[in-house]
């Protein structure tokens, strides 16, 4: 076991050094920062088009002084009720000087973009639109009709603020929050990561290197090297972000405030690294053993869509099992060893026992040693052998990964 | 005492026997040598010899133990199908080889800079790989392979794609490691090689070994061959020609007799055929090779590959 440990350490220190001296690390630490830089820069400027395109307008055509206590009326409530409550208004005519005028007519008018037109009397207002719009507007329209006709009689005390941190309220469900955040927050990691182990074992196929490796040390070292070199390599991106992100945060002053979990924040952000690591050992022992499978890259990304469609199917079963806890689907997905990691943080989140996330990892330590020796196995069956490492011709067939026959 | 011994072993691919039923036993520090064609089973028995691969049938050990992989340290392998990390440098390669096989990283930096130096490499130490020659690139393999001090050098086809001075080289320091008492066997399907270094071989073709013994009992399982010229062509002398005897003018080419060449010398005095020349040639391991593995497998021998020189 010593050896193995000591063969696998050489491996990992081989693998991490070529990583992070390579240049393609940068991008590695780069690539997420390119969808936040894309998220900004598209959401400025759907707010550019948003505000730029036409907003819908209440237009006015009552007697002047009537619309004008309307208007004086939206800008007082707008102070307490906010301003997003109340649609723009525009003074769009007076019956004084229009007659009697449809008001169809103003809302033909395209370029004061109408959604509806108040009509009538303080009193006795008509609202003109189509139905939609004039059950969305028709209450605002009535609250300003009754503040505008007596002001006095609407007076809004001012509440006083007095904050705490927990309520009775701030149970289970609220809680869900945070584990649903936990969930998301460790699958894109494992997602984004594991996956990358697939075509690990490739370089060395390719160029040869692998049977100097299988000569010197055990297959299983060259496997949990490799493992813990994509770990490092995982960890630090993460610790990289994780600054990156928090002084971001610290500087936008948007530090989001999810529900205390059950566990307890540090606990809990302690159990979210070791489900985050467990799940990646897990799938990554599982995909280098594929990877080493196949025999060029092109083959690694033949399977690298089932492969994550595979992860989602698991993530969305981990995400439905948190609300049905208790229940047996939850209890399976909890023991299920690939969807284990998020359904225990959904745990974390939501319920305040311990002994059986130490039961969780411990089971899931032992799936990953068994998903790597299973690896090995079938590497050590499949692949070394004397010619074209992985694929056995035989009359114009060859074994996909070494184990499915196919032409070519 | 024996580096390797095999018994009985057996290795398949889907139902063929790339090794069939090995019997092998390589002294401690001898030079032996592996010849077959291509396609005998020499890489396969190797790897299941090694412990890369498991035998299918059959008992291997390896320096005493029957887990090859345990003896790992004592051990340097040369794969066939060459390969190294391309981005490494030169010396961190050789070390890397050192610390797979149980060597501290410091140590086999030291070591390898000064292999390097002593091979007239010493300039590429820092370069990477893919900066060297091809040639360079498989030196700094092979230093990669004898770094640690191994006890039992394996090479698989190690004269492959080597120009002459590389080739060498390489016997040079095959006989320096074997001059230490290290164990080496290598594999070829050159008999020269062969020939010029190993004191015993194995002779494998369809992946079972023909013949396994000193290169010297291969040789004797042939006749010394006799070449003759002579003044007349013919007369009583002739009746003393063996009836293997071929006729190139007044050259008479047969295998030496069972009684010796005595008699014969005798016949041809006294018989009056004047003889110009005689010469009895010794046969070569090639001529022993055709004679054990037969016409067809020779004929896939010495075949050279690209890049090959004999």
């Amino acid at each position: 076991m010593k050896e193995i440990f000591r063969a696998a350490l050489v491996i990992a220190r081989r693998d991490f050094t070529a990583i992070i001296y390579s240049k393609a690390f940068i991008f590695f630490l780069l690539g997420p920062f390119f969808p936040v830089l894309v998220g900004i820069a598209a959401g400025n400027l759907g707010g550019q088009i948003a505000r730029e395109a036409a907003q819908p307008v209440v237009g006015l055509a009552m007697v002047q002084p009537d619309s004008e206590k309307m208007m004086k009326a939206r800008e007082t409530l707008a102070v307490n009720m906010g301003e997003s409550y109340f649609t723009q208004m525009k003074i769009v005519g007076d019956p004084a000087r229009d007659g009697n005028k449809d008001p169809q007519d103003y809302l033909k008018k395209k370029e004061d973009n109408l959604s509806v037109v108040v009509t009538g009397s303080l009193e006795d207002p008509t609202v003109t639109g189509t139905k939609r719009a004039v059950e969305r507007e028709s209450a605002a329209i009535e609250l300003l009709a009754a503040y505008a006709r007596n002001p006095a009689a609407m007076k809004l005390p001012e509440a006083k603020a007095d904050f705490v941190a927990e309520t009775a309220n701030n149970d289970k469900q609220l809680r869900t929050v945070t584990a649903q955040g936990g969930q998301i927050l460790v699958f894109f990691l494992t997602m984004l990561l594991a996956g990358m182990v697939l075509s690990n074992l490739v370089e060395e196929k390719s160029n040869k290197i692998i049977e100097i490796l299988a000569a010197s040390i055990p297959m299983e070292s060259v496997f949990l090297g490799k493992l813990f070199a994509m770990l490092g390599m995982a960890l630090l991106g993460i610790f990289v972000w994780t600054a990156v992100g928090g002084i971001g945060l610290q500087v936008a002053q948007g530090i989001p405030n999810f529900p205390t979990p059950a566990v307890g924040w540090p606990i809990f952000i302690t159990l979210c690294f070791t489900y985050f690591i467990m799940a990646y050992l897990m799938l990554g022992a599982l995909f280098l053993g594929i990877g080493a499978m196949a025999a060029t890259v092109r083959e690694v990304q033949t399977i690298s869509m089932p492969v994550t469609m595979a992860q989602l199917i698991n993530f969305f079963f981990a995400s439905y099992a948190l609300t049905k806890t208790g229940q047996p689907v939850e209890q399976f997905a909890a023991i299920f060893p690939f969807s284990s990691p998020f359904a225990m943080i959904g745990r974390a989140a939501l319920e305040p026992n311990l002994w059986h996330h130490a039961v969780a990892i411990i089971g899931q330590i032992l799936f990953a040693i068994l998903l790597l020796r299973l690896g090995v196995v079938l590497f050590k069956r499949n692949v070394m052998k004397s010619g074209n490492a992985g694929r056995i011709k035989d009359a114009g067939k060859r074994k996909l990964f070494g184990l499915i026959t196919v032409r070519g | 005492m024996y580096a390797i011994e095999a018994q009985g072993l057996v290795k398949q691919f889907d139902g063929f026997r790339a090794v069939d039923g090995v019997n092998l036993k390589v002294p401690v520090g001898s030079i032996f040598g592996i010849l077959g064609p291509n396609g005998a089973g020499k890489t396969t028995m190797l790897r299941t010899l090694l412990g890369i691969i498991d035998p299918d049938e059959g008992v291997r050990t390896l320096l005493g133990s029957d887990r090859p992989i345990t003896q790992s340290r004592n051990v340097g392998y040369l794969p066939e199908e060459r390969g190294l990390y391309q981005s490494m440098r030169a010396v961190d390669t050789i070390a890397f080889m050192g610390a797979l096989r149980g060597l501290s990283l410091k140590e086999g930096k030291e070591k390898g800079r000064a292999l390097l130096e002593e091979a007239g490499l010493g300039y590429a130490a820092d370069r990477q790989i893919r900066q060297l020659s091809k040639g360079m690139a498989q030196t700094v393999q092979l230093m990669g392979t004898i770094v640690h001090d191994p006890k039992l050098i394996v090479l698989d086809e190690p004269f492959s794609g080597l120009d002459a001075l590389n080739q060498a080289k390489l016997e040079k320091m095959i006989r320096a490691q074997a001059a230490k008492g290290v164990t080496v066997i290598f594999s070829t399907h050159v008999i020269a090689h062969a020939e010029r270094l190993c004191e015993r071989i194995a002779i494998i073709a369809k992946g079972k070994i023909s013949f396994d013994g000193l290169v010297s009992e291969a040789r004797d399982r042939l006749r010394p061959q006799v070449h003759l010229e002579t003044e007349t062509l013919d007369g009583v002398w002739r009746k003393a020609l063996p009836a293997d005897t071929r006729a190139e003018g007044h050259w008479w080419h047969f295998t030496l007799p069972e009684s010796g060449v005595e008699p014969l010398l005798t016949a041809l005095v006294e018989g009056k055929a004047g003889i110009k020349s005689l010469s009895i040639e010794r046969p070569g391991l090639h001529d022993a090779f055709v004679a054990i593995a037969g016409e067809s497998v020779a004929a896939e021998m010495d075949e050279p590959v690209a890049g090959e020189i004999l």
